[in-house]
């Protein structure tokens, strides 16, 4: 706490609360207006359903959230999830066994991490461009894997995971909440948190002040690929089948649930919590265009523009007050 | 002597890469099966790149920029469908090519307002009105295809001109105006200097920003042009007919050589990148792998690509 104290001055940390609370209040008069549009909104159905999607938004985001934190990018996090979910499925179907299938999954999430976490902190490639190859190589790898087949019908022990209660909330819910806390805890509280923080805010100084910056790097991308597993399993667990088409989608949404968060591109402020009120705005916003039955067509022209009214926001002000 | 050789090493040190890839694909596929080596089939491959090479000349520019363009795909399928809806509309086809241009243009200018005007990160900007464009294309033809195009858009795929097809001598033509603009013109050593030394443009009194947005609008506008040119292949739009073709065009730019940190661009070798990803689409075709695997070849090409340029700019 005390380190915190000294490395954020007083006034940046007061504008960090003010911002949270205009994203809260945002999310707060999209539910009233939506309250008022549509009377489906209000129902408990519809409101467990908006709780379950932004839980996924949120974790397939968080991981990102770190790693946009450090300046970087990864546009691989849809066709992770593809893959993740296509194997884990086959996993489960061969071996009947849930944990089997939760620890491919993950596995297979944090390996294609550790892939990007190379090519971006050792061999120096833009994470945009080595995220985008690789998202290619997954996507390409995911539809000949599976040849059109679709793998569906898991164990209850499974099933519960993304689509069980327990106390009447979604489970997905409870898994959101409990990375939540680590995410905010690690970002925060840890040496190596801030240690990504001043990597975003200025590689070189982080660099020259002893921190292993490849480390970190890999750690992060590391992070937001088993994350991006860890989401494919949910998915998988909700809907009960995989496509080699299941992750395709989910990039746009997840990037703009840490933008509207509030987690800026050119890395070294935003933050977990902040990615979890953005998952929330992005998802109320789909939710309302499915409910008033708005094309699903129009979902990514919306999630594009509320990515380009983010980041010019965020960019514009940046300009203005250095 | 010395003089020479620090001056021919750079162009040495590329060619070999995008050359060699080449020449081991065309070795490879010709012993993998008959039917690869053939007039027939090199003619098929070159009239295949002909879409691919309106692209990937203006991504060369932009990625020498140190941007990158990720909607270009995206524009090529709506300025398509606007094309298809337009002459289907009016049965103009000129309004129709016209109205594929502006979509195309538009996007292009917008896509430049929004990285040199209000400054988005390239690649975040192009993600933007990649979704855009995408949503406009599958909400307006509601996921079906625009059918019932006249023969005359027809005959731009399938005709010829002095015993050439059109698409060839469209493709030729392109490679020698961009050559011409990037080579022999005020504005093609701008581009090089936006990427490696913005500083010295604006010094220089040129203006940078603008400059900048040219870079972008041609880009859209060239998926304009590559929009007729799919439309007549195709004889239709499709709203996801070019989902991932700004894939083939960023792959061809990293195979042939073009740096995405540096500002340096080659165009001839974004040329011979178009030519290796066709004849790699083609001879996998020929040996009967799916698109899928295509498509995980070409993204394994890119990284190799950028794990070879990384390991070669490394002190």
């Amino acid at each position: 706490m005390s380190q915190m104290a000294e490395t954020r001055p007083r006034l940046a940390l007061s504008r960090d609360v003010l911002q949270a609370f205009y994203r809260l209040l945002a999310a707060a008069l999209l539910c009233a207006a939506l309250a008022l549009a549509s009377d489906a909104f209000l129902t408990l159905g519809n409101i467990l359903n908006v709780l379950r999607q932004t839980a996924l938004l949120f974790l397939m985001a968080s991981g990102l959230t770190l790693v946009i934190l450090t300046a970087g990018l990864d546009l691989s996090v849809g066709a992770n999830i593809g893959l993740s979910a296509c194997l884990a499925a086959s996993v489960i179907q061969a071996t009947g066994s849930a944990g089997l299938g939760v620890a491919t999954g993950i596995g297979c999430g944090a390996l294609i991490g550790i892939c990007n976490g190379a090519l971006v902190a050792w061999l120096r490639i833009p994470s945009f461009i080595a995220t985008y190859g690789m998202m290619w190589m997954l996507t390409g790898v995911t539809y000949y894997y599976m040849a059109g087949e679709t793998i569906h019908g898991f164990p209850p022990s499974f099933r519960q995971f993304g689509s069980g209660y327990l106390l009447g909330v979604p489970i997905p819910v409870y898994v959101m909440v409990l990375f939540l806390g680590i995410g905010t805890l690690f970002a925060q509280r840890t040496i190596w948190g801030q240690q990504i923080y001043a990597l975003g805010a200025n590689p070189e100084a982080t660099r020259l002040s002893g921190v292993p910056v490849e480390r970190r790097l890999l750690l992060v991308y590391t992070f937001s690929g088993a994350m991006a597993g860890l989401a494919s399993l949910i998915i998988l667990a909700r809907i009960n089948s995989a496509q080699g088409d299941i992750g395709e989608e989910l990039t746009l949404p997840a990037i703009a649930a840490v933008l509207i968060g509030g987690t800026s591109l050119f890395g070294g402020s935003g933050s977990v919590s902040g990615t979890l009120i953005g998952a929330l705005i992005l998802t109320l916003v789909l939710n309302g265009m499915n409910l008033l039955q708005i094309n699903a067509s129009w979902q990514p022209l919306a999630t594009g523009l509320i990515i380009l009214l983010a980041v010019g926001i965020d960019t514009i002000t940046r300009r203005t007050a250095p | 002597m010395s003089q020479i050789r620090t001056a021919a090493l750079p162009a040495l040190a590329r060619v070999p890469g995008v050359a060699i890839v080449l020449v081991a694909l065309l070795v490879g596929f010709s012993l993998a099966g008959p039917r690869f080596l053939t007039p027939a089939n090199i003619a098929n491959i070159l009239m295949q790149s002909t879409v691919l090479i309106l692209l990937a000349l203006p991504m060369t520019l932009i990625i020498m920029t140190e941007g990158l363009d990720l909607s270009m795909g995206a524009v090529l399928t709506l300025a398509s469908i606007a094309l298809a809806m337009t002459v289907v509309a009016t049965g103009s086809p000129a309004l129709g090519f016209l109205a594929g241009l502006a979509v195309g243009l538009g996007f292009g200018l917008a896509n430049g307002a929004l990285v040199a005007l209000i400054g988005i990160p390239p690649f975040i900007a192009t993600l933007g009105t990649l979704g855009i464009a995408q949503g406009l294309a599958l909400a307006v033809t509601d996921g079906q295809s625009v059918v019932g195009i006249p023969p005359s858009i027809e005959r731009v795929y399938s005709g010829t001109l002095f015993a050439v097809p059109i698409p060839i001598i469209i493709g030729a033509a392109a490679y020698a105006l961009g050559h011409l603009l990037l080579y022999h013109t005020r504005f093609g050593a701008a581009v090089f200097a936006l990427g490696g030394n913005r500083e010295a443009l604006r010094l220089a009194g040129a203006s940078d920003r603008a400059m900048l947005i040219v870079v972008y609008a041609v880009g859209g506008l060239m998926a304009g042009f590559g929009a007729l040119l799919m439309t007549a292949r195709m004889n239709s739009a499709h709203p996801t007919a070019g989902i991932g073709l700004e894939f083939d065009a960023i792959a061809a730019v990293a195979v042939g050589g073009t740096s995405f940190e540096r500002g340096n661009g080659w165009l001839f070798g974004t040329l011979l990148g178009v030519v290796a990803v066709g004849v790699l689409r083609n001879g996998l075709n020929l040996l009967a792998v799916p698109s899928s695997a295509q498509v995980a070849c070409i993204g394994a090409l890119v990284i190799l690509a950028l794990f070879i340029d990384a390991l070669r700019s490394r002190p």
